[in-house]
């Protein structure tokens, strides 16, 4: 009880209980915004997202009120602090193979995007996880490509190798 | 006997040397995930989905079903072993398991879960084949009113009676059924919440939304909760062979565990924590070696909860293929990968795809078998896979991940909605909301409403019609009094205790 006390309103659940409420007043403000066609007025299209935001609505109020009791964590599992730092270099990696997916392929944003995880995890040696990483994203991406025949973003790597497919091929 | 007949076909379909491939693809794959922590059936048949494109569905849904059976079986090699169970069901596993490997005895337990699951699976599967002719002649008598009952039952019990906090399993349902809304509404052509952006028309792809919850998420709560040099393997210790007493010991469990996971997984509203924690808690009362539970590890309390899970999971299979009612995050996914094949599941299905069902129920008994070679002989091979480092593990996974999403599709709203619902999956794991409702949420979210809106065009806009009819007015019934009996319960006891 003391360390509720101490925790008067607990801030985690707070947001998270917002971030719910927001949710359902937007949902329920694109529901209201669908245009009905007047033969379907019976059961048209906004009735089954109007239930959903209400629902949101209803149970995110109720994690209000919780989080402002103090939340409904155990105080064990509040004191423990995420690792922000390793938190951060996920979501780096994540980021960065977004914006390089594109512009440099599939394999050099695969390796950007392991090594940023592994360091995350506490790895330090990058030079080893970059080559990990591209074996691994190239194994991916040619079991991918070929089997499926899904052309997966290729970069300058992937047409090296693509390249040296076709040479060795066409001997 | 029409279960008879049809296992009969069923076993030409699958013993066929292709089907046998897949399964045995299925089953590897299955139990290589299930050891890995941080993989889990429902994310692999998710990044899979894209085969249902290029193989007929009878071998997609022999190698999905090898994958959801060999994840049990591999499950619970990791927690015996690592005493971190990767999945809710299999904590009671750990439990007992793990003391057992502490104490030398890894051997005994890897043993009585492997043959448990094979026994529970066995049994399992033959119930499954029936007893589902039978719920399907029970079933053909259902309209939409009880489908969408049905589901209603569906949605409550997986969402707000299995979970911790009917008011976060809620949450994240009506998340899921909202997810499952983007898009443009077949039956009016209007597009709802898609915010103009054109990618969003045909709705998110359910692969996104698993692989962001169960992968990306959950990678990015382990990032941030890990600790090198934490997680201990177990050696592999003592025998594999079982002795005399130790098979005396397993047998009863096994049956009992069965009888508990069979039945509860086949109603339609599943789960396996249940069976689990009541098959552990009757071996911890009928056991003569009481002495050994939470000490040294009883073999009883690895034996039932192991057939409990196992017999579950096939149950679980019994409402997804005679109802089209998936009560599992995996079985939702399959439930995606049928409707990808333009197949409905339900009660027509043992009529329209004979081979399909019987072929999958076949390959199920012989999945089972090669699980047993695959876990007890091979099982040295599965504990290597445990000294794979987290950090290129997990990196390995946001790769995977990334190629299964970005792969399909090649668009980057698609990665960037796998990567958003990826940190709506972490804020969930960190802040206790189950993620499974999502899935289920989103995939019959739908379908509820096709019901509901049929239901309503037959009752010309009747609403009374859910609670007219009787079928439909007693699961109704059912489903709010599982909701609502535990809180009234709880009141009255609080008044009592005050008085």
């Amino acid at each position: 009880m003391r360390g509720r006390a101490e925790a008067g309103l607990a801030k985690g659940e707070l947001t998270v209980a917002l971030g719910v409420v927001a949710l359902a007043f937007v949902v329920l403000w694109q529901a209201w915004s669908i245009p009905v066609s007047p033969i379907y007025a019976k059961v048209g299209p906004t009735l089954v997202p109007i239930m959903a935001g209400l629902g949101l609505l209803v149970f995110g109020l109720a994690l209000l009120v919780s989080a402002l009791r103090g939340g409904w964590q155990p105080d064990e599992e509040k004191a423990v602090m995420p690792d922000r730092r390793a938190l951060g270099w996920v979501l780096a990696g994540l980021a960065l193979n977004v914006l390089t997916i594109g512009p440099l392929g599939f394999t050099l944003a695969s390796i950007l995007l392991f090594v940023c995880v592994t360091r995350g995890f506490g790895s330090r040696n990058m030079l080893r996880d970059a080559w990990i990483g591209a074996v691994f994203a190239l194994i991916a991406y040619l079991g991918f490509a070929k089997t499926l025949n899904i052309n997966i973003g290729s970069g300058v790597i992937e047409n090296g190798v693509e390249w040296v497919i076709t040479m060795v091929r066409g001997r | 006997m029409e279960g008879f007949n049809g296992l009969m076909m069923g076993f030409g379909i699958a013993l066929t040397p292709m089907n046998l491939l897949w399964c045995l693809v299925g089953t590897t794959l299955g139990t290589a995930i299930g050891v890995l922590p941080g993989l889990g059936p429902a994310l692999t048949i998710a990044l899979l989905l894209p085969i249902t494109f290029k193989v007929e569905p009878t071998s997609a849904f022999i190698l999905f079903a090898g994958i959801y059976y060999g994840a049990m079986y591999g499950g619970s090699t990791t927690s015996i072993l690592l005493n971190t169970p990767g999945e809710s069901a299999s904590i009671v596993t750990s439990m007992e398991g793990n003391k057992m490997a502490r104490n030398g005895r890894a051997g005994a337990a890897l043993a009585t879960a492997a043959i448990g699951s094979f026994v529970a699976g066995t049994i399992g599967t033959l119930g499954i084949a029936f007893l589902a002719p039978f719920v399907v002649d029970w079933a053909l008598k259902f309209g939409p009113a009880e489908y969408f009952a049905l589901m209603v039952l569906a949605f409550t019990t997986v969402s707000a009676v299995l979970g911790n906090s009917a008011v976060r399993g809620l949450t994240a349902l009506f998340f899921g059924i909202w997810l499952g809304m983007i898009g443009i509404d077949l039956q009016t052509g209007q597009a709802r919440f898609t915010f103009g952006v054109q990618e969003l028309f045909d709705g998110i792809n359910v692969i996104v939304v698993a692989v962001g919850l169960f992968a990306v998420g959950e990678t990015l709560y382990n990032a941030a909760t890990y600790k090198e040099g934490e997680t201990k393997i177990t050696p592999l210790k003592g025998s594999l062979m079982m002795t005399k007493l130790e098979w005396k010991r397993s047998i009863g469990p096994w049956l009992r565990g069965t009888a508990f996971g069979f039945p509860i997984g086949a109603m339609p509203a599943g789960g396996a924590e249940i069976p689990t924690f009541l098959s552990y808690y009757a071996e911890k009362k009928l056991t003569k070696y009481p002495e050994e539970f939470g000490t040294v590890g009883a073999i009883e309390g690895v034996a039932g909860p192991e057939a409990a899970n196992n017999a579950s999971a096939a149950g679980v299979l019994v409402p997804m293929l005679t109802l089209g009612l998936p009560t599992s995050a995996t079985a939702a996914i399959m439930l995606s990968a049928f409707q990808s094949y333009g197949i409905n599941p339900g009660p027509l299905l043992l009529q329209t795809q004979p081979a399909l069902v019987w072929g999958l129920i076949a390959s199920l008994f012989i999945g089972n078998v090669m699980l047993l070679v695959l876990n007890l002989p091979l099982i040295g091979l599965w504990v290597k896979m445990l000294n794979i480092p987290a950090p290129q593990l997990y990196a390995g996974i946001l790769v995977f991940a990334t190629i299964g999403t970005y792969g399909i599709s090649q668009s980057y709203i698609d990665l960037i909605l796998l990567y958003a619902i990826g940190i709506v999956g972490y804020l969930m794991r960190r802040y206790d909301f189950p993620t499974a409702p999502v899935i289920i949420g989103m995939i019959l979210g739908p379908l509820a409403e096709q019901n509901f809106r049929q239901a309503m065009t037959i009752s010309a806009g009747d609403w009374t019609v859910f609670f007219t009819r009787p079928l439909s007015l007693t699961i109704i019934v059912i489903s709010v009094l599982l909701v609502v009996a535990p809180k009234l319960y709880g009141m009255v006891k609080a008044r009592q205790a005050v008085a």
